[in-house]
């Protein structure tokens, strides 16, 4: 790929971002592969020591705030007209609580993320006290000569003791994981704002 | 390592680059790699945010009939490598006191 192609398709893809942003970018890299030809690569090697465009992307993406790329979205092209900003007011009534759904369902989101994770936690604590109450209920059975039930009680509260802090391991992970999930998933929603097919 | 750790730390270490005398990506990224292996494209966040940050300027000088971008460290680019220095001495204390345990139970 020679330089001009490179930027040419870079800046493609990073359309929906702020011009300025894209500017500078593109800026950035031109630098960086006229340095890497004057100190002996050709062309072709200067863009290809700059990684994958894909990279390239997904950083310069990852590192733009999403509110920022929602604006950039929504910002009209040019000047609002006398009676656009009068329908604007006029409509307040639909969009202003159109938004507020949105901003409603995406708090919703957060929590239901977080009780996701606080839930397999509770999993292992239930785990944990389920155990215990099992354990101090057995001698009270010994006592009362239900002998068998006792036993039972007492082999299920150590199967439960024992599992919980095994169980602690995988749930962590999990956590973990549904965190990365969750990281992973908003740079998809920040992708849908930003490359060609953002641009249309 | 920690990502949140070593982003923190490439930022120090893109500011200790920029220390001395104003330089350029290309520079930065050469002046690095013995130590740590930076790529173009991590790079260029990084520079972004210390630049929003005010812990260095940025200015464009002609190059080779070319313009390039050279970044200046501040006062207060500074003052996060010194404050990077402190914070330092206290985890090579904290470093000496874990492997001096391991050493102990070593002997034993």
């Amino acid at each position: 790929m020679t330089k001009n192609e490179f930027l040419f398709e870079l800046g493609q893809r990073l359309s929906g971002l702020p011009k300025e942003d894209i500017v500078a970018s593109l800026d950035y890299y031109s630098e960086l592969i006229d340095d890497h030809i004057e100190n002996g690569m050709s062309e072709e090697e200067a863009v290809g020591s700059l990684g994958t465009l894909d990279e390239i992307v997904s950083q310069i993406i990852g590192d733009t705030p999403l509110p920022k790329l929602v604006k950039e979205k929504i910002k009209p092209k040019r000047a609002l007209r006398v009676w656009e900003i009068v329908l604007l007011i006029l409509g307040s009534p639909i969009w202003l609580s159109l938004l507020i759904a949105l901003f409603v369902v995406l708090i919703a989101i957060a929590v239901t993320i977080f009780s996701v994770i606080i839930s397999f936690f509770a999993v292992d604590f239930a785990f944990a006290a389920a155990g215990v109450g099992l354990l101090a209920l057995s001698p009270v059975l010994f006592v009362y000569g239900k002998t068998a039930t006792a036993l039972a009680y007492l082999g299920f509260s150590l199967i439960l003791l024992g599992s919980a802090p095994l169980l602690f391991i995988p749930l962590k992970k999990l956590a973990g994981l549904v965190l990365i999930l969750c990281k992973k998933t908003l740079l998809l929603i920040k992708r849908c704002f930003v490359g060609k097919e953002a641009a249309k | 390592m920690d990502i949140q750790m070593k982003r923190g730390l490439l930022d120090v270490c893109v500011l200790a680059a920029i220390k001395d005398e104003d330089s350029y990506g290309y520079q930065i990224i050469r002046d690095m790699k013995p130590y740590v292996e930076i790529s173009e494209s991590t790079l260029y966040p990084i520079l972004r945010r210390l630049e929003a940050a005010e812990l260095l300027s940025v200015r464009t000088a002609e190059h080779n009939g070319r313009l390039r971008k050279y970044y200046h460290i501040t006062p207060a680019g500074l003052e996060r490598i010194e404050t990077f220095r402190e914070e330092w001495r206290e985890i090579m204390s904290i470093y000496k006191f874990v492997t001096k345990e391991d050493f102990v139970n070593d002997k034993e």
